[in-house]
């Protein structure tokens, strides 16, 4: 390429990469402020709107009850999506197409209609702003997730060590522990950090079932930014961008082994 | 119970997953869409109603028409900036991967405050606007249509360049040294040889901006103004607002056909699953 078209493709890009950071990284700035309000630039330096996240109950408890669900939702959406991801492969391709497609159902559904859809037969079982049933139902959303970097690393496999294994003695049980899962650990692990993000980040199907005594951090988010504008809801915001990083550069490290 | 397994030992493992899905996502769902249905005047007076009622036809093509403007949107911005990070190396190459990865892993409600307290009428774009004399008042940027596609082209750009950036680096750079070699201008090379390479990742990105944004429903609530709602909106104002729950499954049934739709057809030609898996 000729050196202004190269000048001109860099500048594209660099605007494009400022649209997409900035509105991620304002929230940083706006959460320093001393102001009850919001102002840019920010007047002062304070971090009270921090030590009002941790003490004001609605956000503290919120972001408990975030950490909780999202926490089981991992482990379970891990167990049950390693289970098929290691299963979907033996199955025969035509069985194998439909099921796959099957497990990847509830990230193709819009979340409005999962959300809506859900209300009626979680209050009839009495799972309506409850942690159990936010627990379920970030597992439905999540599995996807968790099966297609499962299967994904199971594709991957090198099933001769598997059988080396058991040529030299070893139990299928054994053989599995010893050798296939820590082969599949990455991938699993991978799910489990994307399980983990995609219950702490969900707030359509949380808007519908969770309740007093069950509001996750994004549902209280939601209101904080609809009703109040008030800098509280960046730094919460500023802890979710946070948080996001960590796991993103763990997903990265993951990825990479 | 050993030996079952053996036997049966993938569908064995498939059970709980299988088990949760059907009874408390699709059974579920289902229900929504029979409601629909279950009307003493008819079966589709619902259905008769959104097509012969123009406001819900309003809202429909509405949405469509932001769903597709989002997609072109995405496209226009996101070729080049895929294009340049497939030609970028080292501390460059990683600031761009950056700049796309740490948004897409960022809470939607943050990115949607933080483009509230960019474009609101005292937010930072005007107040920079206003002082450098461009404006008088502030522009209104923000809880409108404007509002809504800025801020879902942001938010549905990763889907579109990682997808794209995947398929560019998969083109052996040496046919777009054969046809320059052959004689063709840089301009013939890129138009003729290196976009039509890049076609069924740039389709594919398009279709899944397109199929997502449809049933949004957090951006437009948040940046969207009350007036022009989209089918996600109207589907929780008939739950929350109207209580019409059988009308809010025939609205339901509309996006899900089309989502379906189109999921099939960019999964039959345009390998929309393993686009989707460069996540």
């Amino acid at each position: 390429m000729r050196r202004p078209g190269r000048l001109l493709l860099g500048a594209i890009a660099a605007t494009v990469c400022v649209y997409l950071i900035l509105p991620t990284l304002i929230v940083v700035p706006i959460s320093f402020t001393k102001t009850d309000f919001i102002t840019f630039p920010p007047q002062g330096f304070s971090t009270r709107w921090y030590a009002a996240f941790f003490t004001r109950p609605e956000w503290s408890g919120a972001f408990v009850t975030s950490l909780v669900v999202a926490t089981f939702t991992a482990a379970l959406t891990t167990v049950l999506g390693t289970m098929i991801g290691l299963a979907l492969p033996r199955l025969p391709p035509r069985a194998n197409r439909l099921l796959g497609l099957f497990f990847l159902l509830p990230m193709i559904v819009p979340a409005i209609i999962t959300a809506v859809a859900l209300y009626r037969p979680f209050a009839q079982i009495g799972l309506i702003a409850s942690v159990p049933g936010l627990i379920v139902a970030h597992t439905i959303l999540a599995l996807p997730f968790v099966v297609i970097n499962v299967a994904a690393v199971v594709h991957k496999l090198d099933w001769r060590i598997v059988d080396a294994a058991r040529s030299l003695g070893a139990t299928p049980a054994i053989a599995f522990r010893k050798v296939t899962l820590p082969a599949l650990a990455p991938g699993i692990a991978a799910g489990g950090i994307f399980a983990f993000l995609t219950s702490f980040d969900e707030v359509v199907v949380a808007l519908f079932i969770s309740g007093s005594g069950a509001t996750t951090l994004p549902v209280q988010m939601w209101s904080g930014i609809r009703f109040e504008i008030s800098p509280i809801a960046a730094a919460a915001s500023c802890l979710l961008l946070l948080g996001s990083c960590l796991l993103l550069a763990l997903f990265s490290l993951l990825k990479r082994t | 119970m050993m030996h079952a397994v053996r036997r049966h030992g993938p569908y064995v493992l498939i059970l709980p997953g299988f088990m949760l899905l059907a009874g408390l996502f699709v059974l579920p769902v289902g229900q929504l869409l029979a409601t629909s249905f279950g009307d003493p005047a008819g079966s589709f007076v619902h259905y008769e109603r959104i097509l012969t009622q123009p406001v819900y036809l309003r809202v429909i093509l509405r949405t469509l028409t932001l769903s597709a403007a989002t997609a072109a949107l995405c496209l226009i911005l996101g070729y080049p900036l895929a294009y340049q990070l497939n030609r970028s190396k080292g501390v460059a190459r990683g600031l761009i991967l950056l700049c796309i990865l740490i948004p897409f892993w960022t809470n939607l409600l943050v990115r949607s405050y933080g483009w509230i307290v960019l474009l609101n009428p005292q937010g930072v774009i005007n107040g920079a606007l206003r002082e450098a004399g461009l404006v008088e008042s502030g522009l209104p940027l923000v809880y409108n249509t404007t509002g809504v596609l800025i801020g879902m082209t942001q938010i549905m750009l990763p889907y579109m360049v990682l997808p794209l950036a995947a398929v560019m680096s998969r083109i052996d750079p040496r046919v777009m040294d054969a046809a320059r070699s052959l004689g063709a201008s840089p301009r013939a090379a890129f138009l003729k040889v290196y976009v039509p390479l890049t076609l069924t990742g740039a389709l594919g990105g398009v279709l899944l901006v397109f199929m997502i944004s449809l049933g949004f429903f957090v951006v437009p609530a948040m940046l969207g103004g009350q007036r022009d709602i989209l089918l996600a909106q109207l589907i929780e104002f008939n739950v929350n607002q109207t209580l019409n729950w059988p009308f809010a499954g025939a609205l339901s049934a509309v996006l899900l056909v089309s989502t379906l739709v189109l999921y099939a057809f960019g999964d039959r030609f345009l390998g929309l699953r393993r686009l989707w898996g460069a996540e």
